[in-house]
């Protein structure tokens, strides 16, 4: 082809250079290494907040943002540091964490896992998140709990209370503060006898993936250890949007309980049809027809209006609690916001806090380092009461409340009201337990 | 070179070196500025998307561009191909051989028979049966057939999976026989940060290879075949040529295209869920391909790359990012700008593309590629006639 001419010194040179631009990355490289994932270097560290700002669950991603949004401003020192004031431990000061001020980015997960990851693997990857925080979906909360898993950094579950997130598909670097499905039908068991006895039969409508089988699987043990029937268990697909087809056998079925496992936008347009076709009106074996939703958020409430007034539900934290914990946060909340926060912020608040606290008492934000101080960790004033986070399967063990939508609200906030806390011991379990067995926590992976 | 004629390998090789070098050229500021922290794409999640995606939009184009196909379902083999690759992963071991190896056999047979049944229509009524099928699948992905497709959770590897062929000691991600495809290695450069990463190269490798097909493809009798059914399939038939086979094999070709994406898909990541199959998905890739260029072959990487990077790009744009942009004007100023351009970022990205769709379909109805020859007419001309050009600028 071309004609070329080597001379000798062309040859050198071209040598030399390409010698030293192969040598210079391996130096260079070599220099920064540091022995986990996304090592804070500056002056600040990040953590990605993914949450749901589309699709069904996105009124309560919305709210967990601002809650995270909070909890950085207090771990900055500004405002006026909400429950870092009442929390048990006392490391954290407001200059951020390690003297490293606190940044964050945000991602839009749309409630689906494909899409979940993707944003996650673009705040490790891009972004160098050194924590991932946030999600309203269990689907979403294992998908992403397995990648940060794999990339060797921390994941802080939002709202996931699907009992396979610390059970089948537990994972050493993640961590959930939320209740589970077993603990709602622990706390939910009790207060269902004492209000509708203990002969009914039960019709359930169940969101169909691992959050909804799992608390469907949860409240059908707790109501039949009642001596209550199932009658039926119908999955229905999330983001359904029209539920009249699934309402309608539920008529000729004669159940007189339904049994919504439904959360978010579904749940509120479950439970409008379910009233609108007259449910809660009829007579079936002789006892009142009642609609039960076993887990609840403030949103749904708001967003179902009347129709939630007497339906019983669980939660993990309500703004209406009393202790000093609670009114700190709903006050630097309700300054910022105007409004008192709901549950999915709470726990996505307290895991930002937690999470920074493990790194200041651990002095390091080696994820393997975090893990340890996080394991069996004992902690008070967040609002909870005396909480732990047991190292056998990262989950919070915690007080969990008995909710019943208001029969008279007097404002648009107040929509449920407490009807019982249900102490701890009631809703502890075994790690072994048959409806978490069967996952692995591993261990914990640093990354690089 | 290679079969192929000057022209055409030269626009091999600027692919080529355009995939082997994207982690250089795709992180232009440096990493730590503004600028880089909201434009740099090139971290390998997004670079897999980048080829990944090509490689199903090149496939389509295969079926769109000679054609005149429009299959409104391709999503669905991209899905199968997916759930196939997992489901290897699951029974066999990490490695990605079988596991892309069964995507696209797969999604092959899955398209031999949506194809049978579709090409028996043409135009509209193709694009809705496809539109159905993928629709179909979706749907039984979704919520009928969980077992295999764990639905909405997504299917994902477990640690007590068969995993038959894994001994003791191999790697827990997937790997190309002990060559962990998330390992990476890091080059710092001043202010630069360039990642190069085993799986991105292995996609690159894959789209490049099916680049090289479609070429080939593309300048074979066989496509020539297809671009006559393309002009006028009905003198086709009136010659006495039978088009249903060379239709069928195009559709399958394809399918098995989308079928390696989705494989490749699950390499990278080795979980899937059914929004993959979602008709939302099958409209993209019709508009990856319409923003690039049908027909063309380099138009359809050029639009896959532009859809995925303003989804992830201009999505996380958010108003503190703007603000910070705008800082140095006055406050109302900097209000005003952020208050006009918050509708197009962040979750608005999706009007930022219509818009962008919008622009691309009316004046340049060839694509992108169409705007890259205008561009590159406009400078042989300025060439030519320097002085004459000069004239006609109007004062500015």
């Amino acid at each position: 082809m071309s004609k070329s001419n080597f001379s000798r010194r062309g040859v050198l040179k071209t040598g030399a250079i390409a010698g030293a631009g192969l040598a210079l990355p391996t130096y260079l490289s070599a220099a920064s290494h540091s022995g986990f994932t996304n090592a804070p270097t500056g002056s600040t560290v990040t953590f990605g907040f993914n949450v749901p700002q589309t699709g069904p669950y996105a009124e309560e991603g919305l709210d967990e943002l601002r809650a995270q949004e909070l909890a950085v401003e207090h771990l900055n020192g500004i405002g006026d540091g909400g429950m870092l004031n009442t929390f048990s431990s006392k490391v954290l000061d407001g200059t951020g964490i390690l003297g490293k001020k606190v940044n964050f980015v945000t991602g839009d997960t749309q409630t689906k896992s494909d899409v979940a990851r993707a944003s996650a693997q673009s705040m490790i990857q891009k972004d160098n998140c050194i924590m991932i925080n946030g999600g309203s979906s269990s689907g979403v909360a294992v998908a992403v709990q397995g990648l940060c898993q794999e990339a060797g950094v921390i994941f802080m579950a939002g709202l996931t209370h699907s009992n396979d997130t610390t059970g089948k598909d537990k994972k050493a670097n993640g961590f959930r503060h939320f209740f589970n499905a077993y603990m709602s039908g622990a706390a939910l068991g009790p207060v269902l006898q004492k209000e509708y006895g203990t002969d009914r039969r039960a019709y359930h409508l169940t969101a169909d993936y691992t959050w909804g089988w799992t608390q469907q699987e949860s409240i059908q043990a707790s109501t039949e250890a009642l001596g209550w029937e199932t009658a039926q268990n119908v999955l229905t697909p999330v983001g359904a949007g029209d539920f009249s087809s699934y309402i309608a056998p539920v008529l000729n079925s004669g159940a007189d309980t339904l049994i919504l496992n439904h959360y978010g936008g579904d749940m509120v347009n479950s439970l409008t049809q379910a009233v609108q076709f007259g449910l809660r009106d009829r007579q079936v074996n002789g006892k009142d027809f009642t609609i039960i939703v076993p887990l609840y958020s403030e949103l749904m409430a708001a967003g179902a209006g009347s129709n939630i007034r007497g339906v019983f539900g669980s939660m993990n934290w309500n703004w209406q609690l009393q202790d000093e914990g609670t009114q700190a946060f709903v006050r630097s909340f309700g300054q910022k916001y105007g409004f008192p926060p709901s549950n999915a912020a709470h726990t996505c608040y307290v895991q930002t806090l937690l999470y920074a606290d493990a790194v200041t008492r651990a002095g390091s934000f080696n994820p393997c380092a975090v893990v340890e101080a996080l394991e069996d960790f004992e902690f008070d004033g967040m609002g909870n009461g005396p909480t732990t986070y047991r190292g056998a399967d990262h989950q919070c063990f915690k007080d969990v409340l008995v909710m019943k939508g208001a029969e008279n609200p007097t404002s648009q906030y107040d929509t449920l009201e407490i009807v019982e806390i249900t102490p701890r011991a009631q809703v502890e379990y075994d790690p072994e337990h048959p409806m978490f067995a069967g996952g692995n926590l591993g261990t914990c992976n640093p990354g690089a | 070179m290679l079969g192929l004629n000057k022209s055409d390998f030269k626009l091999f090789l600027i692919v080529c070196l355009l995939a082997l070098a994207a982690p250089i050229l795709l992180n232009p500021f440096p990493t730590d500025s503004a600028l880089g922290q909201s434009f740099n794409a090139g971290y390998p999640a997004l670079m897999q998307r980048f080829v990944i995606f090509g490689i199903l939009v090149i496939g389509f184009n295969i079926l769109f561009g000679l054609t005149g196909y429009l299959s409104f379902g391709h999503a669905a083999f991209l899905g199968v191909g997916s759930y196939a690759a997992v489901w290897m992963f699951k029974l066999l071991s990490y490695n990605v051989v079988p596991a892309i190896l069964l995507s696209v056999v797969v999604a092959g047979v899955f398209s031999v028979v949506i194809g049978y049944v579709s090409l028996r229509r043409s135009g509209i009524y193709f694009s809705i049966l496809t539109l159905a099928f993928a629709q179909m699948s979706y749907q039984l992905a979704y919520s009928v057939l969980t077992p295999i497709t764990n639905g909405e959770t997504g299917l994902q590897v477990y640690n007590n999976d068969p995993q038959i062929l894994m001994r003791a000691g191999d790697p827990t991600v997937p790997h190309l026989f002990g060559w962990r495809m998330n390992d990476k290695t890091e080059l710092s450069m001043g202010g630069w940060n360039f990642v190069f990463e085993n799986g991105y190269y292995l996609a690159a490798i894959f789209m490049i290879i099916s680049f090289y097909l479609a070429i080939r493809i593309f300048r074979s009798p066989f496509g020539m075949m297809l671009r006559a059914i393309k002009s006028n399939q009905t003198r086709m038939s009136y010659t006495g040529l039978n088009t249903k086979p060379y239709m069928l094999a195009a559709f399958v070709i394809s399918g098995m295209y989308a079928g390696l994406a989705g494989g490749l898909l699950a390499a990278m990541d080795p979980l899937t869920g059914a929004e993959r199959m979602f008709w939302t998905a099958s409209g993209e890739i019709v508009v990856m391909a319409i923003l690039g260029g049908v027909g063309t072959l380099i138009g359809p990487v050029l639009g896959a790359g532009l859809i995925k990077y303003l989804e992830n790009i201009v999505s996380k744009i958010n108003d503190s990012i703007l603000h910070s942009w705008f800082a140095f004007m006055p406050d109302w100023l900097d209000n005003l700008l952020v208050g006009i351009i918050h509708p197009f970022i962040g979750k608005g990205w999706h009007l930022t593309l219509g818009l962008l769709f919008m622009a691309v379909v009316i004046f340049l109805p060839g694509g992108l590629v169409q705007g890259g020859q205008k561009i590159g007419a406009l400078f042989n001309r300025k060439k030519k006639s320097d002085a004459a050009d000069g004239a006609t600028k109007p004062a500015e």
